[in-house]
């Protein structure tokens, strides 16, 4: 009787929506009929090249078989095969840091945090790079795949967070050379396509540097990656800095703190809170951006998937390709944008308890 | 503000300091490219920009052949970002208007279907996107002879998207596209690469906007939709007359935020062989070597667009801001 009510209530509340929801109801099921079709009922998991994968799904179907031949190359590239443990490991322990970082009774032990990550990147780095306790050296050409994924968007963010906080304060300074500064390079840099910055970082940097040195193209890369995150990162925390009321710096001006005291235990503290829900969704935007590396020659995650789909033997697979790098990046896009909500949401009831 | 001339001096010398270092800064990485330039014999200047390009582009709005130069194929370049930017726009906005409605149906199965929408399209990279679009219009699509007829006289296939369009000649009259031969005849031809890249700016940016609309409806007062109903009227017109003519003050804001991601995110063009601005930009650094021009051209270029949009949508904003007592 409750599951009527509720379904003349949700679904059948007059004839306009009575016939939205049959329509829907029909594409619904249309759409994952087809699907079923495609991706299970005609799907072909195992063959020994593209052909025979075609001429089992008869094209009715989806070659899931390709996913299971090239998957370990769409994930790591051209990491050398046996060592491929390597960037798994990394891919876990990435993973692992951000379900640390999520815990809010570390946020207190700031420290302790930050102790973490930076053991978490060197283990990082030594597993990646080789060279040492006995693990061969592995060139950053061939950190491919999403393990370059997760380093340039983490490294890129790390570093661009300390310049985007300098950003934010000189954007809230009263001294005007420096406030100048700051909008002029927040501005510009957020009026100009990712894109043009990257080409700029990898055609102009080795103009810049003195003649005869040469950065590694991945380095480049990070390097406008870094640049351009940091004038996002430094609007949001000046949105926290907005939040922080007047009294807190009068107080810290009564009790006789300098500037950088006044900034470094009352205000930073108080604004980094606040800006971690927009935070998170600044990093998600930034995790998605990382794939623009593809279009200066860095071998990503897009990169590797869409050169696995010209291979001679298997050719034209894009649907298959496509979907596994997508649900890879939706799986970690999707719980932070989640966890955002989540945190926004109980930060929002604790001020309102107050 | 300080008061003390020992904290005023100061305050002077940290500024002169930081300036000095930028200043210091930029000057060394000037002098390092020109020294890289000179070695490399690169000439500088902008003179490059008369000089005959000799590189066709596929799609124009303007007339342009190889012959003609490079500041001429950068117009063309900068016109093909221009058209994508505005049909992108206005398709986006109704497609987001529509899901952002849809979202807050009183019909359970409509509002979960946009918010799937919303969160599939949202949480995947949107050059990821670029290239499935691309990919499907280019290999799955059937030849002209088998072209999807995805709308009466619409066909999509491996040569494009082809549609009617209203024409004169002797009267007003509908040019619909008809076979002829191995290829489509009349109507109005976009190729592969066009549809994709405004298709995939399309669908995910309006993921976007339909979430803003959300935000600007529920921004309402509740008051303002009980009222209406009071008044009779029943949810289609008090949406249209009550609701949205208020939402809009809250949705424009962030609405001009989108509208310049998209005029930037058009920029991944480049990535699937559509002749934008950055596409152009980067044909011509590749065959004069002129990285640094052709960059700082593009980015000001960039630059104009994005504040011209918020310049527009600003004044629009102004003009119907709340005039309260």
């Amino acid at each position: 009787m409750r599951a009527l009510l509720w379904l003349r209530a949700n679904l059948f509340n007059g004839v306009w929506n009575s016939i939205l929801t049959l329509a829907a109801l029909y594409l619904i099921l249309r759409g994952l009929w087809g699907l079923a079709d495609w991706g299970v009922v005609n799907a072909v998991w195992s063959a020994p090249d593209g052909r025979a994968c075609r001429a089992a799904s008869g094209e009715a179907g989806a070659c899931w078989a390709f996913i299971a031949h090239w998957y370990r190359f769409i994930l790591f590239g051209r990491f050398p095969y046996a060592e491929q443990w390597r960037p798994l490991l990394v891919i876990l322990l990435f993973t692992g840091l951000v379900l640390v970082s999520c815990d809010r009774r570390l946020w207190r032990r700031g420290r302790l945090l930050i102790a973490i990550w930076v053991v978490g990147l060197g283990v990082s780095l030594v597993l990646m790079l080789g060279g040492i306790l006995g693990l061969s050296h592995v060139s950053t050409d061939l950190w491919n795949g999403l393990p370059l994924t997760l380093f340039l968007a983490v490294l890129g963010l790390a570093g661009a967070f300390p310049l985007a906080v300098f950003l934010a304060l000189g954007r809230r300074s009263n001294l005007p050379i420096l406030r100048a500064l700051s909008v002029g390079y927040i501005e510009l840099i957020r009026g100009v396509p990712l894109i043009t910055v990257l080409f700029m970082a990898s055609v102009m940097l080795p103009l810049f540097l003195p003649g005869g040195v040469n950065v590694a193209n991945a380095l480049r890369a990070l390097a406008g990656l870094m640049l351009f995150y940091a004038a996002y990162l430094a609007e949001v925390v000046r949105g926290g800095l907005q939040a922080i009321p007047r009294g807190q710096y009068e107080a810290a001006d009564a009790l006789g703190l300098s500037y950088w005291q006044t900034t470094r235990l009352v205000v930073l503290p108080q604004a980094l809170q606040i800006a971690i829900p927009p935070l998170v969704n600044t990093f998600i935007a930034a995790f998605k951006d990382t794939t623009l590396v593809t279009i200066v020659g860095l071998f990503d995650l897009v990169a590797t998937a869409s050169s696995a789909i010209t291979d001679p033997q298997w050719r034209g697979f894009y649907w298959e390709a496509y979907l596994f790098i997508a649900a890879i990046y939706f799986v970690y896009c999707f719980f932070m944008s989640r966890y955002s909500r989540a945190l926004e949401a109980s930060l929002q009831q604790r001020r309102a308890v107050r | 503000m300080p008061v003390s001339w020992a904290a005023r001096l100061r305050v002077l010398l940290l500024q002169a300091l930081v300036l000095g270092a930028v200043l210091g800064l930029a000057a060394y990485l000037v002098n390092n490219t020109l020294d890289n330039l000179a070695r490399q014999g690169i000439a500088t200047g902008f003179s490059y920009l008369g000089r005959q390009a000799s590189f066709a582009i596929g799609e124009t709005l303007i007339s342009y052949s190889a012959a003609d130069s490079y500041g001429r194929a950068l117009l063309v370049g900068l016109l093909n970002t221009i058209e994508i930017a505005v049909l992108g726009c206005v398709f986006a906005s109704v497609l987001g208007l529509v899901i952002g409605i849809a979202r807050l149906s009183s019909n359970w199965l409509i509002r979960n279907l946009a918010a799937i929408y919303i969160e599939a399209l949202r949480n995947v990279p949107l050059l990821l996107q670029l290239f499935l679009w691309w990919d499907v219009l280019r290999i799955a699509a059937p030849g002209p002879r088998q072209a999807w007829e995805i709308l009466p006289g619409v066909f999509v296939s491996n040569r494009g998207l082809v549609f009617p369009v209203l024409s004169w000649s002797g009267g007003l009259h509908w040019d619909v596209p008809h076979l002829a031969g191995f290829n489509f005849a009349g109507g109005h031809t976009v190729t592969p690469e066009f549809a994709a890249l405004l298709v995939g700016l399309v669908v995910y940016t309006a993921a976007f906007i339909a979430e803003i609309v959300r935000a600007g409806i529920e921004g309402v007062p509740r008051g303002q939709s009980e009222a209406a109903a009071a008044l009779g009227l029943r949810r289609w017109p008090a949406l249209r007359h009550v609701i949205l003519p208020q939402a809009r003050r809250i949705i424009l804001p962030p609405l001009i935020g989108e509208y310049q991601a998209l005029t930037k995110n058009s920029s991944l063009a480049v990535a699937i062989g559509f002749p934008d601005l950055m596409s152009v930009t980067n044909t011509t650094l590749n065959q004069t070597g002129q990285a640094i021009e052709a960059i700082a051209l593009m980015m000001a270029i960039y630059l104009v667009l994005s504040l011209a949009i918020a310049g527009a949508l600003n004044w629009v904003n102004a003009r119907t801001r709340l005039v309260e007592r």
